[in-house]
């Protein structure tokens, strides 16, 4: 079997960016999911708050997820559900595998990466303790609430402080279950300043910075756990331990894009963000390989994943009419000043959009700071923002045209700079 | 009236099961867990010894060694996975090495086959990632990793269909001597046999000094665990052991059968023999001592870690014999470590004893093999293929780290001695064993448990009663 462009998971990203190819030209898609439906993990997101970009209006995840469904279906674009993508290799042929077909592969011009994240759990985490039932990512949990309708436990506390653990908080208090409190490692949230607002504070969730899980009790199912604060280098400090007698621990401790079909295909992957290493047309390593949405870099808003994904299928279009051109010169961005990281990596002048949108996370909180963007250390510009969190996504915008002033352009600085 | 009771389906408890089920016996195995291996068995290095550690003429070097060259052959006949890989003991100073020379001495009295002293640079040669301050190790090309869950599972499977009954979750509570025969109380049964094999792992001295006078102690000896994930499996590949240094006794790193990375344990005398949490001290040592070996050691890939108890007899050396003074009880004692490694040649001794008390004759009819689950992990293309021929269910994944399908779960819940708990799915499987450790995967192996047992998903536990996942329905309960 052939296609020109497989799209790897029906989530936010593999939608939009399928709907994006479309658009541009290649009709002969074939989106690939392993769940039932279409829609990724906003299926169980039933809380509202998406889509406030794309849209202008709030949604839930379902009905966000459902207007790309409706796109896909609108332009007729094939895809397979219950299907796994086993296998992918460098010269783009993905090995398939579902109840119904059987085991076959599919030939693909390009492949665009949408397969998304998974939760850090708590054998990641390191937490000591017994190993009973009850422990579960938060995401495991909405699950079970949203889509089972089950209650994974009534007497909660959370570690992390990621959106979908506050979501979660609110979520358990909803359905009737005691959220405790909320424990976070860092001195700050992992996740936005509104869910910390709308989930906790509403709620009167104790939400304790610099604190951490050191033990879990119960050899069956959970009994307790102890919470400790701890110090500046993340240990525990002895004797402020505080137990809590609880049935549920759920985690909220980061996502981690899921790219182990990245990795058969030998993508190279960025050591930060766990995801491809792409350039500005969010092309990984591997020719005609592109790669969007939380596999590439975990985001803090769908909308952002619309647009990204709409580009990466963009792209992908081109690259299958023979429009993409071939990289001329690679510019780097070195990240500086509390700059994790970027996507994309690198920049081809020639290749490069008139406005190319360039996203970062930074590592600490910054109040009154700067972005400053630079190239070979002329800055090009500075952006004062009041407060940057690394719970939230930052973004710059290169031009084109003065990127292309600098006549042997060697390096692009992106850097958060103080007062 | 059973001819045999076997206490205990560990490893020890169903090879002994599986062996006396070549003979027209009547044997009863009671478990207190929910499964079979559920205790010792299920935490614990997974090595095959090569048996050059133990004291020339005790048990433990008798086992090992015969238990060692038993293992290839077994693994074939029961279909679960071992591989020879080898061990490495390594020497971090030049004036320890004739600690090795000690060992190698050691172990060819014991039998072992093949060890050699190697020089630094060979080691690393072999296996690049080993510390530079390593200045020579012994080699034994005889070592090996097995799934002590496998085994045990492969072993109580093979025992069940030659008519060995399994009683779980009936722990047993009082053990009468009667007239010729013992009278054994298990989950508010009297059960009675003429012969009681006592393979109770931690639990081995309580039923020991329920007959005997002469009492027996065994201590829980904890070793934590840190599990690596499959992308750093191959980081060694031999077992790769410490010489004690004044650090004390070292910790191993490995690579598992399932292509994991392993390092403990760490041995820490505990009092409660169910004392298997994890603690920060213990996981922090451990990484540590693994360090030594392999300053580059993976952390950051450490997708679990465990903690499972060795059955420590102070004397330190298996105890496998009838009781002086209780005839027919069996002791299967003190089966710590290479208790794994020596348990086909301990099934094949319990299973002599037991002839010795009660002759009986051979079956004609013994089944010699089992097939275990088709792994599509590990399946090619075409094989694969044939198999979702056969069953659709196989090209359905459930667990996507490790490449789990359904055909696989709903084969391990309906073959014998099926799995009941999501635990015993994962054993069976793997499911659930990856680097998301059953985050996506949970829901939906809860599901087909459920579905097939034709029971409602709050029933279904992580590991037997008291262990549910589920606390009923959405705003079931809520408060005003």
């Amino acid at each position: 079997m052939k296609t020109d462009i497989a799209i790897i998971g029906g989530g936010p990203a593999g939608l939009a960016a399928a709907a994006a190819a479309h658009d541009a030209g290649v009709k002969d898609i074939l989106i690939i999911e392993r769940d039932n439906e279409l829609g990724g993990i906003l299926n169980q997101c039933v809380h509202n708050g998406f889509g406030l970009h794309t849209f202008k209006e709030e949604l839930t995840g379902p009905e966000y997820a459902g207007r790309y469904v409706d796109m896909v279906k609108e332009r007729n674009i094939p895809y397979v559900l219950k299907t796994m993508a086993m296998d992918i290799s460098s010269d783009r042929v993905i090995t398939l595998m579902s109840r119904e077909k059987g085991i076959y592969t599919v030939e693909a011009g390009a492949i665009v990466l949408a397969m998304g994240c998974r939760e850090r759990s708590r054998g990641a985490l390191n937490i000591p303790g017994y190993r009973p039932a009850g422990i579960y990512s938060a995401g495991t949990a909405q699950r079970y609430v949203n889509m089972e309708g089950r209650m994974p436990g009534k007497e909660v506390v959370i570690l992390g402080s990621g959106d979908i653990g506050l979501i979660m908080a609110r979520r358990m208090t909803l359905e009737g279950a005691h959220v405790q409190v909320v424990a976070e490692l860092m001195p700050f949230s992992g996740g936005l300043k509104r869910n910390i607002v709308q989930c906790l504070d509403d709620f009167g969730i104790p939400l304790k910075l610099s604190h951490t899980v050191v033990d879990i009790q119960g050899k069956d199912r959970v009994e307790g756990v102890t919470i400790a604060q701890v110090d500046e280098k993340m240990k525990p400090i002895p004797g402020t331990e505080e137990h809590y007698d609880c049935d549920t621990l759920l985690l909220s401790c980061g996502l981690i894009p899921e790219n182990e079909l990245s990795k058969s295909a030998g993508i190279k992957l960025d050591p930060v963000t766990k995801g491809p290493v792409v350039d500005e047309s969010l092309e990984t390593q591997v020719e005609g390989i592109f790669a969007c949405g939380n596999v590439l870099h975990v985001h803090d808003l769908v909308d952002f994943v619309s647009q990204e994904a709409s580009v990466a299928g963009e792209k992908a279009a081109e690259f299958v009419q023979g429009r993409l051109g071939t990289p001329v010169k690679e510019v780097g961005i070195s990240c500086k000043g509390g700059v994790r990281y970027t996507v994309p990596a690198s920049i081809d002048l020639g290749r490069m959009a008139d406005k190319q949108v360039v996203r970062f996370r930074v590592g600490q909180v910054f109040k009154n700071a700067r972005i400053v963007t630079y190239a070979d250390g002329e800055q090009l510009s500075s952006v004062k923002k009041r407060i940057m969190a690394p719970g939230e996504m930052e973004q710059v915008i290169l031009k084109k045209d003065v990127l292309q002033q600098h006549g042997d352009l060697q390096n692009i600085t992106v850097a958060i700079e103080t007062e | 009236m059973y001819d045999v009771i076997i206490i205990g389906a560990g490893v020890s408890g169903c090879a002994a099961a599986r062996e006396l089920s070549r003979y027209q016996y009547s044997t009863l195995v009671l478990e207190k867990c929910s499964d079979v291996a559920e205790g010792t068995s299920k935490a614990n290095s997974g090595i095959v010894h090569a048996g050059f550690d133990n004291e020339p003429g005790s048990l433990m070097a008798k086992m090992n060694v015969r238990g060692n060259a038993m293992m290839e052959q077994l693994s074939k006949e029961l279909d679960f996975p071992f591989i020879r890989n080898g061990s490495l003991v390594l020497c971090f100073d030049a004036d320890d090495e004739y600690k090795l020379e000690d060992l190698k001495k050691r172990g060819e009295a014991n039998g072992v086959p093949g060890l050699r002293i190697l020089s630094g640079d060979q080691v690393r040669e072999m296996e690049p990632n080993i510390s530079d301050k390593v200045t020579a190790a012994l080699y034994a090309p005889t070592g090996g990793i097995v799934c002590p869950f496998n085994l045990t599972i492969a072993l109580a499977e093979n025992a069940a269909d030659n008519g060995v009954e399994f009683r779980l979750g009936t722990e047993v509570t009082d053990i009468k001597k009667k007239d010729g025969f013992y009278q054994v109380v298990a989950g508010g049964e009297e059960y009675s046999a003429r012969v009681v094999i006592n393979a109770a792992g931690v639990y081995a001295d309580k039923f020991h000094n329920m007959v005997s006078e002469d009492k027996m102690t065994i201590i829980p000896r904890k070793g934590e665990y840190c599990l690596m994930d499959s992308t750093v499996g191959d980081f060694v590949h031999s077992t790769v052991f410490q010489l004690p240094t004044a650090y004390g006794k070292g910790v191993l790193v490995t690579p598992t059968v399932h292509g994991n990375l392993l390092t403990g344990p760490t041995a820490t005398d505990i009092d409660d023999k169910e004392g298997v949490n994890t603690t920060a001290e213990g996981m922090n040592e451990l990484l540590k001592k693994a360090e030594l070996s392999t300053p580059n050691l993976p952390r950051r890939e450490i997708i679990t870690s465990f903690s499972g108890l060795r059955a420590h007899r102070p004397e330190h050396d298996f105890v496998i014999e009838e009781v002086d003074g209780a005839p027919g009880f069996v002791d299967v004692a003190g089966m710590e470590s290479p208790g794994l490694s020596s348990a086909p040649a301990v099934g094949q001794y319990v299973a002599e004893i037991v002839q010795g008390i009660l002759p009986a004759e051979e079956k004609t009819d013994f089944i010699g093999t089992r097939k275990g689950i088709p792994q599509m992990r590990y399946a090619s293309f075409d094989e694969r293929k044939k198999q979702i021929e056969k069953d659709p269910a196989y090209g359905n994944v459930i667990c996507r780290c490790c490449t789990v399908t359904e055909g696989e779960i709903v084969n391990a819940i309906h073959r014998t001695l099926g799995a009941t708990t999501v635990d015993g799915i994962k054993r069976r499987t793997g499911a659930g064993m990856g680097r998301c450790q059953s985050g996506f995967c949970n829901p939906r192996v809860v599901e087909i448990l459920a579905r097939e047992l034709g029971v409602d998903e709050e029933q279904i536990t992580k590991k037997g009663p008291g262990s549910q996942f589920l606390e009923g329905y959405d705003k079931e309960g809520i408060r005003a």
